[in-house]
């Protein structure tokens, strides 16, 4: 098994992916490589391609180029872009929730988890003809498969609703059990969309603990794609930055958020990241990078240029604990609300085109 | 200024006033409308002439029918259902404690049914009993069969079949074929329609659901239809739609027949008189162990994992996917589960007529399963046998209503209003309740407590 150790290292090798929509290309030469029990995450500005990574590895789209290599720690290899869609969370135990939650909301916490370990089940009622008659040992199968359940949802803090439809959960618990439904699964690479857009800061930090406690005591790995910088510096060990569908930083957390090229990406599209951003890195040598104004390649020159000077002065003033929104962005940045809405329709329109 | 009148006195003091006025307005519509459409009608007369009759008095009572109904609405009406709205708002909390009745409601239901031939029997003697036992009893189970079985494909996995009624014809025509030509019993060859329906089914679903939604429905109806045109055209099998006739009855499990003529006829050797109502209740009991056998296999299914998956499909298929079901397979099993009772229907039903024809299986018979199926409320075993009594016993029941020809002349024929009853009854449940008459979920497994999920939070599906 240790023959190969490098490959062996990355549960997932992502080489040369390339995803193309008629002329748009969504995705163009993206490499990179999760290590087994790290927290990847993948971030960069809206559009940027990263639920497009997600539906090429979990089999939603088929890349127009490229390769992508599942290692399971039993040495099994899996070749990703050669699975149908369905059997990539079945074999090679890749597991995945949605930008706009998928849940099955008339069915309840229990049912929902019930359904994700459908293939176990329908192993054990044999095919449903063992079942029918009430076998002994699909009864067995099936209540430890009702014991996995609740102990995700125990782990996920939403054992008291079990009973209740999946609809009529808050927004910040939906999050949760999409995340537990994945895990019911038996993932080895566990693969979340912004899970925490529209979150609370409450939820958000029920939610990291839920990571960690996936990363440090399930041994799944997680590929995070993340908005909230708060939560990708916390708990992420590596760091994909994409901007255009293309790779433009990649490391480790710290490296990655004093990385000019991310700093501008961050800059020139979304006025409304700044502030995080910067807020985050609070770093003399970032804000001098600042100064001298983003590069113009990434991103439109101009917005970036216009933020370049206000930025700083908001860099000051929140390190004094005062929170000064900058001019231009002073709209936008209020609107702390949840950010789902208008991201909702993109991955409704990437999820249902299949 | 003290004329000034505020919004609310205005509704409150005045509804009668406005009753009047409304009334007044439907009046005039109504006389606007009804004049010539009633007023006058055009006739022949006896020298071959064309004639204007005028019927004024007839006029009059429609115009007056309709003010007074308007009055009654408006006035009364309106405000009752206004008052009930705010109690209703007033007191959200206090939900009901089921009574004995809905607690017990499948118990009841199938005593009653169980003992609803011997009461009957007991009513109205041995010949009396036909009727009630064939055209009610039998009629109306085996719509419920077919309902439950549809219920699997578009109530539990979502997929919008209007097809349906090309399995019954299956059923029917393999039962009637390999009935006639090679003698096989009815119970060898009940299992064999199931079979060859499901059969169908799967090789309709193959091509046919990577389809979702509107084109999924259109292709199954455009399946229906072929394999009524297949029976109807297919002349040296089939007889064309001179139908095939002369279907053996079913036995009494080999042991007793229903033929009169046969030496183990039922009389002789139970040695009672000679009747033809045993048959039809053996039928009944037949029909209703099949109907019962339906539901019981359903809601075993539904709480095994393919069960779950069909209803998992019906609230997200992409989240499926993502779960690693395979969806093709899934939708493929709850075609031909849902095809296989239909095909058990359809023999029974071949052996049941002695007669089959392509008539039989016209669409309108599929658009009657399915308007059942969501009537009832599409999941619902329960809702969908009410709806299903509702519906094929009340249009039943406009043969047994001569009084009506009293009131409106010897020429009236309630049978002929029957799609009209039938469509003005789905139309008035729609409005008073959109998920049909049981809208609310049973969950297949709970941790603490069985709780329905109400309607508002399932799908209905895309496919
Ligand atoms: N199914 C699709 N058809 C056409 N274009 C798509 C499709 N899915 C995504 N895209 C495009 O690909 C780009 C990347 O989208 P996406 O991966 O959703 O970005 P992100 O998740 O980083 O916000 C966007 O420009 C989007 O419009
Ligand atoms: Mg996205």
């Amino acid at each position: 098994m240790n023959a190969n150790p490098p490959i062996n290292d990355a549960i997932l090798q992502v080489e040369h992916l390339s995803m193309k929509f008629g002329g748009l290309v969504a995705i163009g030469d993206l490499s990179f490589r999760a290590k087994r029990g790290e927290i990847t995450a993948l971030i960069g500005p809206n559009g940027a391609g990263k639920t497009t990574v997600f539906n090429c590895i979990t089999g939603f789209y088929k890349p127009s180029e490229g390769m992508i290599t599942l290692n399971r720690s039993d040495g099994s290899s899996f070749l990703l872009e050669r699975l149908p869609n369905h059997e990539i969370p079945a074999r090679a135990k890749v597991a995945r929730t949605f930008q706009n939650i998928r849940l099955f909301s008339g069915m309840t916490l229990l049912e929902n988890l019930l359904v994700a370990q459908h293939n176990k089940l329908m192993k054990a009622s044999g095919y449903t003809v063992l079942g029918l008659f009430g076998f002994s040992s699909y009864r067995k199968v099936s209540a430890e498969s009702v014991d996995l359940a609740k102990h995700w949802l125990e782990k996920a803090n939403l054992v008291d609703r079990a009973d209740d439809p999946a609809g009529d959960l808050p927004y910040g618990a939906q999050r949760r059990l999409e995340i537990a439904r994945a895990m019911c699964t038996g993932p080895e690479l566990l693969c979340l969309d912004e899970p925490a857009a529209g979150l609370n800061p409450k939820e958000s930090l029920a939610l990291n603990e839920l990571l960690m406690d996936i990363k440090n005591n399930s041994g799944t790995s997680i590929l995070l794609i993340e908005h909230d910088m708060s939560v990708v510096m916390q708990i992420s060990d590596h760091v994909v930055v994409l901007e255009y569908g293309r790779k433009i930083s990649d490391g480790d957390p710290k490296t990655v958020r004093t990385d000019p090229r991310v700093i501008a990406a961050y800059l020139g599209v979304d006025d409304e990241e700044v502030e995080t951003v910067l807020t985050e890195v609070g770093d003399e040598e970032v804000i001098e990078q600042l100064d001298t104004g983003p590069d113009s390649a990434h991103g439109p020159g101009n917005s970036a240029s216009m933020l370049a000077g206000p930025v700083s002065d908001t860099v000051g003033h929140s390190n004094g604990g005062e929170r000064v929104t900058v001019e231009k962005g002073a709209g936008k940045a209020d609107r702390s609300g949840p950010r789902a809405p208008d991201e909702r329709q993109s991955t409704d329109k990437s999820g249902g085109r299949k | 200024m003290a004329a000034i009148v505020t919004p609310e006195s205005d509704t409150v003091a005045a509804p009668m006033q406005r009753a009047l006025r409304e009334a007044f307005y439907a009046a005039v519509i109504a006389l606007g409308l009804f004049v010539l459409f009633i007023g006058l009608k055009t006739d022949q007369n006896i020298k071959n002439e064309l004639i204007l009759v005028q019927r004024w008095g007839l006029l009059a009572a429609v115009v007056i029918i309709t003010a007074v109904g308007r009055f009654l609405y408006v006035g009364f009406g309106q405000p009752a259902i206004e008052r009930a709205k705010a109690r209703k708002a007033a007191a959200p909390a206090a939900v009901a404690e089921p009574g004995f009745v809905s607690r017990n409601f499948n118990k009841i239901g199938i005593t009653a049914l169980v003992l609803y031939p011997v009461a009957i029997v007991a009513l109205v003697g041995l010949q009396g009993s036909l009727k009630w036992v064939d055209n009610f009893g039998i009629q109306i189970l085996i719509y419920v069969m077919l309902a439950w079985g549809l219920n699997i494909v578009v109530g539990l996995a979502g997929l919008l079949d209007l097809g349906y009624v090309a399995f019954y014809a299956v059923g029917a025509y393999a039962y009637a074929l390999l009935g006639t030509h090679y003698g096989l019993s009815f119970w060898i060859l009940l299992p064999a329609a199931g079979a060859m329906a499901a059969m169908w089914g799967v090789l309709l679903g193959f091509p046919v659901l990577r389809l979702r939604g509107d084109y999924l429905a259109i292709v199954t109806l455009a399946f229906g239809e072929i394999i009524r045109l297949v029976i109807i055209n297919w002349r040296e099998v089939t007889n064309g739609s001179a139908g095939i006739s002369g279907i053996p009855k079913v036995t009494f499990f080999g042991l007793m027949s229903f033929n009169v003529s046969d030496p183990n006829y039922i009389g002789k050797v139970l040695h009672i008189a000679t009747s033809s109502a045993y048959y039809k209740i053996f039928l009944y009991y037949l029909i209703l162990a099949l109907a019962l056998f339906t539901a019981f296999v359903t809601i075993r299914l539904r709480r095994l994992p393919v069960g779950r998956a069909w209803e998992a499909l019906r609230e997200d298929e992409i989240a499926c996917r993502s779960l690693g079901i395979n969806t093709t397979t899934t939708k493929l099993t709850a075609f031909a589960t849902g095809a296989m009772f239909g095909g058990f229907a359809g023999s029974f039903f071949a052996a049941r007529q002695g007669f089959v024809s392509p008539e039989s299986f016209v669409f309108l018979e599929s658009a009657i399963i399915l308007a059942i199926v969501v009537l009832g409320g599409m999941g619902s075993l329960g809702g969908i046998a009410v709806a299903a009594v509702v519906m094929i016993g009340g249009t039943e029941i406009l043969r047994e209503l001569d009084f009506l020809k009293a009131v409106f002349g010897p020429d009236f024929t309630p049978e002929l209003y029957r799609m009209l009853l039938f469509g003005m009854a789905m139309v008035i449940v729609m409005l008073w309740k959109p998920r049909g008459f049981v809208g609310s979920r049973e969950p297949t497994a709970f941790l603490k407590e069985r709780r329905a999920v109400s309607s508002s939070f399932t799908k209905e599906g895309h496919g």
